[in-house]
């Protein structure tokens, strides 16, 4: 359970981290958005499936 | 206009979110006197929710405790496929929902832990010292809830898109009524799906399973949303089936060049005494790389509407632990917003299969010129 915890911890920072930095990237670039948009959301999801992965772990 | 549209999109969705919560309402409300502790609630709680999560063989929609103390089941039987000695079709209402052994010519089943298993005519079950059943189990087709809906949806598209594509032809390719809710969608797989990651040349041999997978999870993702309490896409069987088909389109589908990447990846670059201690690593990787990005595929979806449904039906189960004016409204409203967030969950999943699909689609189909790398992300 603390494991399962810990992980989604680290999902979540995971997941804003690439929030944050596809904000800052749009902010820069506004042309690229439905760009960024994509692979923010692709690599968003690689993400979540761990974290699914150690939530059906418990 | 558009208040009065987003108005009428709220309120159905209000009365959506609020369906499933009735219906659990008086399951548990319900509960008999002498298993009203704590603990035996919590038990059938937790039983609803993974009875929701599974496959049933019968179509219910909710049950309730009538006043002699029986339960009355709303819903319709689906037929039983059995392949055991020969075929064995029958009703499912023979079960009467799991609880009775069914009888059909001389056999005898019953459902145990949602499977069929062939007893005697008392139903007895034996087990070995894991508690698991010993009984024979014959081979199952059944046409359970899940096949229900799957041809539903199927039936559903096939009406919606042949009704779109004969609109098309009568008003001179220009969009009317549904499909203007469509084309924009089918545009987008097309425009920024399909041929940013295959490739002008070679992407409309793609694009029917692009535009079926996407629709078909979308709208099963949807079907999950409503009181129906329908779990497809959140059935492992269903997206093993769903990456199953990437697969075999991938690597049927897949050039020279993509094999070269597999099993040749350096190509001229080296000697092959150079090339070699780096194969012995490179290559089992890269077979099963081949195996992995499905696998990675099925079970981000089946992960993601499992959960989503676990957390929906866990909220909603809130609502009567608290049972007080304060705790059950506010749990309700986190039930309503992660209903809205399931509803871009649904898309989301539904796009994000679409395309990975694609981004595979375009490395089997890549043919390198070696000057430049094919546009993939």
């Amino acid at each position: 359970m603390v494991g399962a915890g810990l992980v989604v911890i680290g999902v979540g920072i995971g997941i804003g981290r690439i929030g944050g930095s596809a904000m800052e990237a749009i902010a820069r670039q506004p042309e690229a958005y439905g760009k960024i948009q994509t692979a923010m959301l692709i690599a968003a999801a690689l993400i979540e499936g761990i974290g699914f992965a150690a939530l059906f772990a418990v | 206009m558009r208040e009065k549209f987003l108005l009428k999109l709220l309120v159905t969705l209000f009365i959506i979110s609020a369906i499933p919560s009735y219906a659990q309402h008086t399951e548990s409300d319900d509960a008999p006197t002498e298993l009203s502790t704590k603990e035996a609630e919590k038990l059938e709680r937790k039983e609803y929710i993974k009875h929701h999560l599974q496959d049933s063989y019968d179509f219910n929609l909710f049950s309730y405790k009538q006043e002699d103390g029986t339960k009355k089941h709303i819903g319709f039987s689906l037929p039983i496929i059995l392949w055991d000695n020969g075929l064995q079709i029958f009703s499912s209402s023979k079960f009467h929902h799991g609880e009775a052994v069914a009888e059909n010519n001389g056999n005898y089943y019953k459902i145990y832990h949602n499977k069929i298993y062939k007893t005697d005519a008392e139903g007895t079950i034996t087990y070995d010292e894991e508690h698991h059943p010993t009984n024979a189990k014959p081979l199952d087709f059944s046409f359970t809830k899940g096949v229900f809906m799957i041809l539903l949806t199927c039936i559903l598209m096939y009406l919606l898109f042949t009704s779109l594509a004969k609109s098309y032809v009568k008003n001179g390719s220009i969009a009317k009524g549904m499909g203007r809710f469509f084309e924009p969608i089918v545009l987008y797989i097309r425009d920024d799906i399909a041929i940013p990651n295959i490739g002008e040349k070679k992407y409309m041999k793609y694009m029917p399973y692009l535009l079926t997978v996407f629709f078909f999870v979308w709208f099963l993702n949807l079907f999950g949303l409503t009181p129906l309490g329908v779990n497809v896409t959140g059935n492992i069987a269903v997206t093993v089936a769903l990456a199953l088909l990437t697969f075999l389109i991938t690597n049927f589908t897949g050039t020279k060049d993509y094999w070269k990447h597999i099993f040749d990846p350096l190509g001229d670059s080296m000697p092959w005494y150079g090339k070699l201690p780096i194969y012995i690593i490179l290559i089992p990787i890269e077979i099963l790389g081949i195996f992995i990005k499905p696998f990675s595929l099925l079970i981000r979806l089946y992960a993601n509407m499992q959960a989503g449904h676990i957390v929906l039906m866990s909220l909603i189960g809130l609502m009567f632990l608290f049972k007080s004016w304060l705790g059950s409204p506010m749990s309700f409203m986190l039930a309503f917003a992660i209903s809205l967030i399931e509803l871009l969950v649904a898309l989301l999943q539904a796009y994000i299969f679409t395309m990975l699909s694609a981004l595979y689609f375009g490395f089997a189909a890549e043919e390198h010129d070696h000057h430049e790398e094919a546009p993939a992300h």
